[in-house]
C-alpha cells in the first residue's frame, strides 16, 4: 500500500456498545486506511465488524477508543465540512432515495445541501457520470419508476454531487440483480479512475472484491485479522479464516466433485461478541490453534508480497 | 424419475387482467437428483415451486399444465389436480419444503420440539421425543437444542433446523427455495455438505431454487434456466457452465467474476429483466441478447433437444438449418 497520507483512516480504533446490561465488543483495535485512487474491500462474515467500521469511519457513533483521521487530522465531530468529504452508499437502493420526489430533486437537495450549483446542467451532468442517460429523461422519474441497478446509480450520484474524496459502499450490489451488479461495480471502478475517489467496498463476496478492489481487507468477530494486495490475500492467504472464506466461496471451477463441500463442513460458527473467546477470536474454529492462540492477540507479521496477518503461525516463522 | 411436470402455467390474476408468472414449463426432476433452478428475481423460480407443492395463494393459481408425483408406492398422483385434503397426505411424506426464512417459516413462540412434534404426530409417529433428536443430530444440531425457541439460535442454526424439519417424515422430494440465501458463505457450505451428506444418505431428490448460478453448478446434477417465466435452458450443470447454450446463461454465468481465473473486464447483461405485464412479441430475452438477429423479435423460440441438452433460442435453428 502506497506511503501517502490516506485519505480516511482508523487508526487503532475499539468500538465497545453498552446495552445496559452488557458490553458487546465489536471492534478491537481495527486499522484501516483508504488511499487516492485506491478501492479497498472490507470482507467477513455479518457481525464481524464491517459496517460498524463504516459507520465508524462515516462518523455516525463515536469510537470508544482510537481515531478517525481525514488527511491525517483527527476528527473529533462529524459536521458538513466532513460529510462534504465522505460519502455513504448503502445496501438496498429502496429504501435509500425519498420515495415521492423525482430523482432530480434527490440529487438536487445534495447539491443544495453542499452549497453547490444545483441547476439542470449539474444534476444531469452527475446523471450521465452514473450513466443514466438520456439524463434529462431519467430526472424526472420517480424512484418507483427506476429498476435497482438504477436507483442504485441515482444513490451514486447523489453522494458525488457532495464532491466526496471518500465513498463508503455498504455491501452497495447485494440487493441487485445478478446480471446488473457487475455494472454498478465496474461505475464504482471507473469512479476511483476518472474522479480519483478513495473506495471502500464492503462486502462477503469475495469474488467481487477480487474483481474490484486493489486491498482486501479480512475481519473477524471484529478483529482484523489479515489484508494487503488483492491478488496476494485471494491466492496466498495467511490467515487461517480467510483460507476458509476463500474455500467456502462458491467457485464453479471446482465443479464435479462434492469434497469441497465436506472439507469445511463442520467448523462451527462465529463467537458472540458479548462474550468473545480470549486471544485470537477465531481460536474456537481454528484447526491450527495453540495455546499461545488462546489468550495473546498475535502481532502483526508482513510479508514480502505486501501482505500482512495477525497469527501465531507466522510469527512462528 | 419421481416428477414429472408437464406444461405448467403459473398466473396472478387481477382485476386489470391475468400475468403468466410461469409460462408452460416442462421437466423430469429424476431420483435421487440436485435440480438447479436459476434465473433473476422475477424470472418465475420461486412461483414455479409453490406451484409444484400447491402452496400458491391468491391471486396467484395454477391455471393449466400438470405435475405428475411418482410415488415409492402406490399410483402417480397429479398434484395440480388434488384437493388440499388429498394433498395433506403427501405432504412431507412425498413432498417437503424449506423456505429462504428459517426465521418467517418457524413458530417465533414455539419451543422447536413442539414444532417438531406438530409434524410427526399428524403424519403418526409415535417416538415424536427420539425421531426429534435424531432428526437434529442428522443436521449437526445438538438433540439439548430442541428446548430452543427459533430466536435463541443462529441464523444457520435455525435454516438447519428447517431442514431437519423438512426430511420429518422421510419424503421423496425436498424442495428449497433459496435455503442458503439469508447466512453467510462459510455456513452455506456446511449446510450445502449436509444436504448432499443426507441425499447420499436418505436416497432424496432435491429442486434447488437459487439467483447464485456459481453456487449451482458446484451443487447440482442438472439445472434449469429460468427467463421472464420460462425455462429457456435445461442440461448437466457442468455443461450449462462450461458451454451455455443461451446467450442468457452465458450472460448469467460471465456475471460471476471469478474466484481463481486470471481477472478480465466482465460486463453483465445490459438492460433489464423483462416486465411480465408486457413481454415482447419474440423471445424475452431478445432486447438484452448480444446475439439477436431479426428472427428474435418475430418469434418465440421452443424449448429444443440441442445435443447436450434443451435450450430455447433461435441461434440453434441456424445450426440445424445449416446442418441440414
Amino acid at each position: 500500500m502506497p506511503e501517502e497520507t490516506p485519505v480516511l483512516a482508523a487508526e487503532n480504533v475499539t468500538k465497545h456498545f453498552d446495552t445496559g446490561t452488557q458490553t458487546v465488543r465489536a471492534l478491537e483495535n481495527v486499522t484501516l486506511r483508504l488511499y487516492r485512487g485506491r478501492i479497498a474491500a472490507l470482507v467477513g462474515e455479518s457481525g464481524s465488524g464491517k459496517t460498524t467500521l463504516a459507520r465508524l469511519l462515516a462518523q455516525f457513533y463515536p469510537v470508544t477508543s482510537g481515531e478517525i483521521k481525514l488527511r491525517g487530522q483527527t476528527v473529533s465531530r462529524a459536521d458538513k465540512a466532513f460529510y462534504g468529504e465522505v460519502q455513504l452508499v448503502f445496501q438496498d437502493p429502496f429504501a435509500s432515495l425519498n420515495s415521492l420526489r423525482k430523482v432530480e430533486h434527490n440529487v438536487r437537495r445534495a447539491l443544495k445541501l453542499h452549497g453547490h450549483e444545483s441547476g439542470d446542467d449539474q444534476v444531469h451532468e452527475l446523471l450521465g457520470k452514473v450513466n443514466l442517460t438520456p439524463a434529462a429523461e431519467f430526472a424526472r422519474k420517480l424512484p418507483h419508476e427506476l429498476s435497482g441497478g438504477q436507483r442504485q446509480r441515482v444513490a451514486i450520484a447523489r453522494a458525488l454531487a457532495v464532491r466526496p474524496a471518500v465513498l463508503l459502499g455498504d455491501e452497495p450490489i447485494s440487493m441487485l440483480d445478478v446480471s446488473i451488479r457487475l455494472d454498478v461495480l465496474n461505475l464504482l471502478a471507473r469512479l476511483r479512475e476518472e474522479e480519483g475517489l478513495a473506495l471502500l467496498y464492503i462486502t462477503h463476496d469475495i469474488a467481487s472484491a477480487r474483481y474490484l478492489s486493489d486491498d482486501i481487507y479480512v475481519m473477524y468477530a471484529g478483529q482484523m485479522v489479515e489484508g494487503g494486495p488483492a491478488e496476494s490475500v485471494i491466492q496466498e492467504p495467511k490467515h487461517p479464516y480467510t483460507r476458509l472464506l476463500i474455500d467456502s466461496s462458491p467457485d464453479p471451477e471446482r465443479a464435479g466433485g462434492s469434497s469441497a463441500f465436506t472439507a469445511t463442513a463442520k467448523l462451527g460458527e462465529p463467537p458472540s461478541l458479548v462474550d468473545p473467546p480470549p486471544g485470537c477470536r477465531f481460536h474456537p474454529r481454528c484447526p491450527f490453534a495453540m495455546d499461545k492462540c488462546k489468550t495473546d492477540f498475535p502481532p502483526r507479521t508482513e510479508f514480502s508480497d505486501g501482505s500482512w496477518t495477525n497469527c501465531w503461525l507466522h510469527e512462528e516463522a | 424419475m419421481i416428477l414429472d411436470v408437464k406444461g405448467l402455467n403459473v398466473d396472478y390474476i387481477s382485476a386489470a387482467g391475468a400475468v403468466r408468472a410461469v409460462n408452460d414449463v416442462s421437466f423430469q426432476l429424476r431420483r435421487g437428483e440436485i435440480l438447479g433452478v436459476a434465473g433473476e428475481s422475477g424470472c418465475g423460480k420461486s412461483t414455479l415451486i409453490m406451484g409444484l407443492i400447491r402452496l400458491l395463494r391468491p391471486p396467484a393459481a395454477i391455471t393449466g399444465g400438470e405435475v405428475w408425483l411418482h410415488p415409492r408406492e402406490g399410483r402417480p398422483v397429479d398434484i395440480a389436480r388434488r384437493t388440499d385434503k388429498e394433498l395433506r397426505k403427501l405432504r412431507w411424506r412425498s413432498i417437503a419444503v424449506v423456505l429462504q426464512s428459517a426465521m418467517d417459516a418457524l413458530n417465533p413462540v414455539a419451543r422447536l420440539s413442539a414444532q417438531f412434534a406438530d409434524v410427526l404426530r399428524e403424519h403418526g409417529y409415535r417416538n415424536v421425543e427420539e425421531r426429534t433428536a435424531e432428526l437434529l443430530e442428522m443436521v449437526g444440531i445438538s438433540p439439548d437444542r430442541a428446548r430452543s425457541y427459533p430466536h435463541e439460535m443462529s441464523g444457520g442454526m435455525r435454516q438447519r433446523a428447517m431442514i431437519a424439519l423438512a426430511l420429518a417424515c422421510d419424503p421423496e422430494i425436498v424442495v428449497m427455495d433459496e435455503p442458503t440465501t439469508a447466512v453467510d458463505v462459510v455456513m452455506q457450505r456446511q449446510i450445502l455438505a449436509q444436504i448432499l451428506e443426507l441425499r447420499q444418505k436418505l436416497g432424496f431428490s432435491v429442486v434447488f431454487v437459487t439467483h447464485d448460478l456459481s453456487l449451482l453448478v458446484e451443487l447440482a446434477d442438472r439445472i434449469a434456466i429460468m427467463y421472464g417465466g420460462r425455462i429457456v435452458e435445461l442440461g448437466e450443470a457442468a455443461e450449462i457452465y462450461r458451454s451455455p447454450k443461451h446467450p442468457y446463461t452465458k450472460g448469467l454465468r460471465d456475471s460471476f467474476p471469478p474466484l481463481h481465473a486470471p481477472v478480465t473486464r466482465l460486463s453483465g447483461i445490459p438492460g433489464t429483466p423483462p416486465d411480465l405485464r408486457n413481454l415482447p412479441h419474440g423471445c424475452a430475452f431478445e432486447p438484452r441478447c448480444p446475439s439477436r438477429f431479426d428472427e428474435c423479435a418475430q418469434r418465440r423460440p421452443e424449448l429444443l433437444d440441442v445435443g447436450d441438452g434443451l435450450a430455447a433460442c433461435h441461434l440453434h435453428d441456424r445450426e440445424r438449418t445449416a446442418h441440414a
